[in-house]
């Protein structure tokens, strides 16, 4: 056979698996349809997304998941509060601030945070965090959404941080210089000219983390209480949406309304991150920095 | 004027450098915590034997074996696929709406939440593909999830390979393949293998996806294939501290376990940060 044949075929046969990601995504997405679709044949989207009790064991079950998606949306927001300023300060730190062999050091350490196993975090709050929140504000329980957004915020500073890091690294040498130039201070450039400049990739970074709060299991799982129920404060127990599908999964008999209704709720986890990333993505896009020209 | 502009600068850095320490001081405070509790677990029975009495005593080494087995499958399904991927869109694609799209789909595939994964690999792998809970489903889940780790560690490492080699293979008579293969793939390979560890090692520390798809809460057998049902050290921690029989008895075994894990991942991350760190001093000279 001919080489230059051979390279077509090489070629193809690349393109073929580059296709591999994108289909397994729509694969996923299909699965979540077929299973969670049939719950829809007993009570309509709205009443799903929007009812207020989730019962799905009793007789007969209710399937709201409302106290569910504000869970969600309460415990990362909450652990985004903390975990937006700590990444973004961090970031602006290593890249602006921080003298290399302090950088060689700090870098490591954002690292190790990003790979701390999950269900370790959960199992930290657990039995370490819990016990000593309790004492602290003298509650009656310690798993709770502030505990819980407490270890979220453990494991979405690394992200942030690392795509901050990036955004604020690219910023055009010329630019700083000219802010020098003019007599501004180190600290004023940063403020008023590079997180300016960045702020796309920031808020990249931002959307990302939260994204990876907003989806994470384990840390809600063992955490956050399990109450569904709507939160009156930030020390109520809450139940968010993964952890509703870990725990219950098991008990769930096989194509059993409750097993529909946990892949629906799948679902509605997946459009949210779909959401958060393609958010995202157009952010990075659209406002992606070309030289200094596009300032 | 300007004292009080540096004045300004200085509690501001300040601010900065405390956040740095309370990260680091959250790291160490976890680790702290793991290292003084667990190590006290740990023994050369706590490492070679299965759990005992309804797991309150024995040790882990299942859990040790079904997590490294679960390891390999993930790495042999995301590591052909992965780097190939990454070679399409870094030798042979050009940019436009094909290119566009897949990278799209590579973006939003980090994105999925793991109990997502878990949810597919219980539908399609499991119940679809009939493999049921076994090594083959969990192992097939943790690797799509792993997938887009290691495209863009791969692509990283492509990119990094200066554009002379190929240049010169090419004019050399070479076809693009045999360039691809013989001078570019030999010189982006140790940076491949670095972000496949790191991918590798956040896959090993995974629960929510193989809850359901290949771990399960007890089996005393090693596995002997990979449609056997196995135990995992990221599962068996959830399972003591949330559901053993005696969640208090047992802390310690659950310190011990989370040390192992930890142990395990952090490993893999600091040998592949040390051999990063080691390359880039060489690409520098």
């Amino acid at each position: 056979m001919k080489r230059q044949t051979i390279d077509k075929g090489v070629q193809s046969g690349f393109l073929l698996i580059a296709l591999f990601s994108i289909t397994v995504l729509s694969l996923i997405m299909v699965f979540l349809f077929i299973q969670g679709i049939p719950i829809f044949d007993l009570i309509s989207v709205k009443e799903f997304v929007f009812g207020q009790y989730w019962y799905p064991t009793d007789d007969p079950a209710a399937f709201g998941i409302f106290p569910l998606i504000l869970g969600s949306i309460c415990v990362t927001l909450l652990s985004g509060m903390m975990a937006i300023p700590l990444g973004i300060m961090t970031a602006i730190y290593l890249a602006e601030i921080a003298p290399p062999k302090v950088a060689e050091i700090v870098k490591p350490i954002v690292e190790l945070m990003a790979s701390m196993p999950s269900v370790v975090i959960g199992f930290f709050g657990m039995v370490v965090v819990a016990p000593f929140i309790q004492q602290i504000f003298d509650i009656p329980v310690g798993l709770n959404m502030f505990n819980a957004s407490l270890m979220l915020a453990f494991m979405a500073v690394p992200t942030i941080c690392s795509i901050s890091e990036d955004a604020i690294f690219s910023v055009p040498i010329a630019l700083k210089e000219a802010s020098f130039a003019l007599g501004a201070t180190h600290f004023e450039t940063i403020a008023k000219i590079i997180i300016p400049a960045s702020l796309s990739g920031i808020c990249t970074a931002v959307i990302l983390g939260l994204s990876r709060a907003i989806g994470e299991t384990m840390v809600v799982l063992m955490a956050a209480g399990g109450a569904a129920m709507i939160p009156g404060s930030i020390f109520d127990p809450v139940r968010p949406l993964p952890a509703s599908i870990a725990a219950e999964m098991a008990e769930a008999p096989f194509r059993s309304e409750h097993y529909h209704a946990l892949f629906a709720i799948g679902i509605v986890l997946f459009l949210f991150t779909l959401m958060f990333n393609l958010f995202a993505d157009y952010l990075s896009h659209k406002f992606r920095q070309v030289g200094e020209a596009s300032l | 004027m300007i004292k009080k502009r540096l004045f300004t600068q200085k509690i501001w850095f300040l601010c900065l450098k405390i956040a740095v320490l309370i990260n680091g001081a959250a790291l160490a405070v976890i680790l702290y915590f793991i290292l003084s509790r667990g190590w006290r677990a740990i023994s050369w029975e706590f490492l070679t034997q299965a759990p005992r009495d309804s797991m309150t005593a024995g040790g882990i080494l299942p859990c040790i074996v079904g997590t490294i087995c679960l390891c390999l499958v993930t790495i042999l399904v995301a590591l052909p696929i992965g780097v190939a991927s990454a070679i399409y869109l870094n030798e042979y694609a050009t940019q436009g709406k094909l290119v566009r799209v897949i990278r799209l789909g590579i973006n939003n595939l980090a994105g999925v939440p793991s109990i997502v994964f878990g949810l597919f690999g219980l539908a399609f792998f499991c119940i679809v593909l009939k493999m049921g809970v076994s090594v083959a489903a969990g192992g097939l889940t943790l690797g799509i999830m792993t997938l887009p780790v290691i495209i863009g560690a791969s692509e990283e490492a492509l990119k990094s390979v200066p554009n002379t080699y190929r240049e010169a293979s090419l004019a050399m008579g070479a076809t693009k393949w045999q360039t691809i293969r013989r001078v570019v793939l030999p010189v982006a390979f140790p940076g491949i293998i670095t972000g496949s560890i790191l991918g590798l090692s956040r896959a090993a520390g995974e629960t929510a996806p193989i809850m359901y798809t290949g771990a399960v809460f007890f089996t005393p057998d090693l596995p002997t294939s990979i449609f056997d049902e196995v135990m995992a050290l990221p599962y068996h921690i959830y399972v003591l501290a949330t559901a053993g029989t005696n969640i208090e008895a047992t802390r310690h075994l659950q310190y011990g376990t989370a040390l192992v894990l930890i142990v395990l991942v952090l490993g893999m991350n600091l040998f592949a940060i040390i051999l990063r760190s080691k390359m880039r001093k060489k690409l520098r000279i």
